[in-house]
């Protein structure tokens, strides 16, 4: 399986350890990744307002470039980016009107979009395309004894045109632990807002929400919380320290992208894992836990 | 809080301003409050999402532009998802912000985030923060 692939800019810096994870695990999994050669930032927000579709233009730029391959699917990890992609395609599809005024702003494009690709999520090529079947028979490493809370966040449920699974109730990550040999748990706030973009200039209300959100999950006796999004994790691990001067009893987590627990489990080395990017360690929990 | 409701107000242009931004019908909404109960920002609000609405379905311009509220939402969209009217209280937001944000109001002073600030935050923070505080 060949499939082409967005990175976003976070997973080029920050998140590194996302993406070399994801790549690593792909791999494994027998898909290859051709990540786009002339992509553009996806505006990070869906912009929200009727009127304005210069901002879609941004994401929809991307669509063509995968068009321009020959391929009529488009992967990535960032759940921010997939969102804002696959919500600017939907308006693209929804409204002829808007497709054709937005085609008219990219009069430097030799050919204009048509609405003919797909944006997927990595955890839906993983559940639809691979399979957890297949997965589970790649696994070298289970995961045994790891206890893991899944946090979904915003971007992957909501709103419905962009989700990929039930938006109060998700499970594909639950699904992925299981194969891969860890243990969900229950957790009450999996899609809980962590406060995004509030993280700049309201790092106090981040906090609030980090220790809300860590909070349950160690109620919950789990080791670690699994993300999906670059934004997700900084504010529910690197504001961890503004979530300590703030509250005392703060007990602080280690937070893992399901990516890197699907390279452990894989046979991943530490190398992919990128463990130098984590605000509270991430090492330690791994070898407790004999995955390092 | 007490406001006084006014014709003028009503007619002002406002309520319509919003709807044909958020190309929203305002007079959906029959206040149940869902959208603040689920709301993860309504705790910090001064003005929680369902009396936003109601004030914009008023045309209270003055005390609505002037809230911190309509900076407190994140577009995180649980409200949208649970109205039982189908309202999409976060487009209504964001056009309470563009209204703003297009007279060149902004909320962020991009000149004041730090320099550390600025290397620690990733990219995907500061964009989405300079999207929706900047014009
Ligand atoms: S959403 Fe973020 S990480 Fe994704 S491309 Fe845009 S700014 Fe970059
Ligand atoms: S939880 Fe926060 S950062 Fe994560 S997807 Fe939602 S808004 Fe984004
Ligand atoms: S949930 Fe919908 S109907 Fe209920 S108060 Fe909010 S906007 Fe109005
Ligand atoms: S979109 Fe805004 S108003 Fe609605 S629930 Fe989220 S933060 Fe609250």
């Amino acid at each position: 399986m060949k499939l082409s692939y967005f990175p976003g800019c976070t997973l080029k810096n920050h998140a590194r350890n996302f993406e070399d994870s994801t790549l690593y695990a792909m791999d494994r999994l027998g898909v290859e990744v051709v990540e786009l050669d002339r992509w553009n930032c996806c505006g990070t927000v869906y912009s929200l307002s009727a009127d304005d579709l210069m901002r879609q233009v941004a994401p929809i730029r991307n669509l063509l470039r995968t068009r321009e391959r020959g391929d009529s699917q488009l992967m990535t990890g960032c759940s921010m980016c997939f969102n804002t992609l696959k919500r600017a395609n939907h308006r693209a599809r929804a409204n002829a009107e808007d497709l054709a005024r937005m085609n008219d702003f990219m009069y430097d494009e030799p050919v204009d979009y048509a609405g003919d690709v797909d944006v997927l999520h990595v955890l839906e090529v993983v559940r639809d395309q691979i399979g957890f079947d297949a997965i589970r028979e790649r696994v070298v490493k289970p995961l045994e004894g790891l206890r893991v809370a899944c946090y979904y966040g915003c971007m992957l449920v909501r709103p419905n045109e962009a989700a990929i699974d039930d938006a109060e109730n998700p499970r594909v990550l639950e699904d992925l632990i299981t194969v891969l040999g860890g243990e969900p748990v229950d957790f009450s706030h999996k899609t809980e807002c962590c406060g995004a973009h509030q993280t700049v200039d309201k790092p106090e209300i981040v906090a609030d929400k980090t220790y809300e959100i860590l909070g349950a999950a160690k109620a919950q006796g789990a080791d670690t919380v699994a993300v999906s999004c670059p934004l997700c994790a900084f504010n529910l691990d690197h504001r961890q320290e503004t979530t300590l001067k703030i509250h005392a009893d703060f007990h602080t987590m280690p937070v893992v992208y399901f990516s890197q627990l699907m390279a452990i489990a894989l046979g991943g080395s530490e190398s992919v894992l990128r463990l130098d990017l984590h605000h509270t360690p991430l090492g330690p929990l791994l070898v407790g836990k004999g995955l390092l | 809080m007490t406001v006084f409701v006014s014709r003028d107000k009503i007619n002002s242009g406002f309520t319509a301003k919003v709807q044909r931004l958020a190309d929203q019908n305002l007079m959906a909404c029959y206040q149940c409050g869902k959208c603040s109960a689920g709301c993860p920002m309504a705790a910090y609000m001064d003005i929680p999402p369902n009396q936003m609405i109601r004030l914009a379905q008023l045309g209270m311009e003055d005390e609505l532009l002037s809230c911190e509220a309509i900076w407190l939402c994140v577009s995180c969209m649980t409200c949208n998802m649970r109205c039982p009217k189908g309202v999409r209280i976060a487009e209504l937001i964001e056009s309470m912000r563009q209204i703003k944000l297009r007279t060149r109001q902004d909320h962020l002073q991009v000149e004041n985030i730090s320099e550390a600030d600025l290397r620690a935050i990733p990219p995907i923070a500061l964009i989405g923060s300079m999207r929706k505080f900047t014009s």
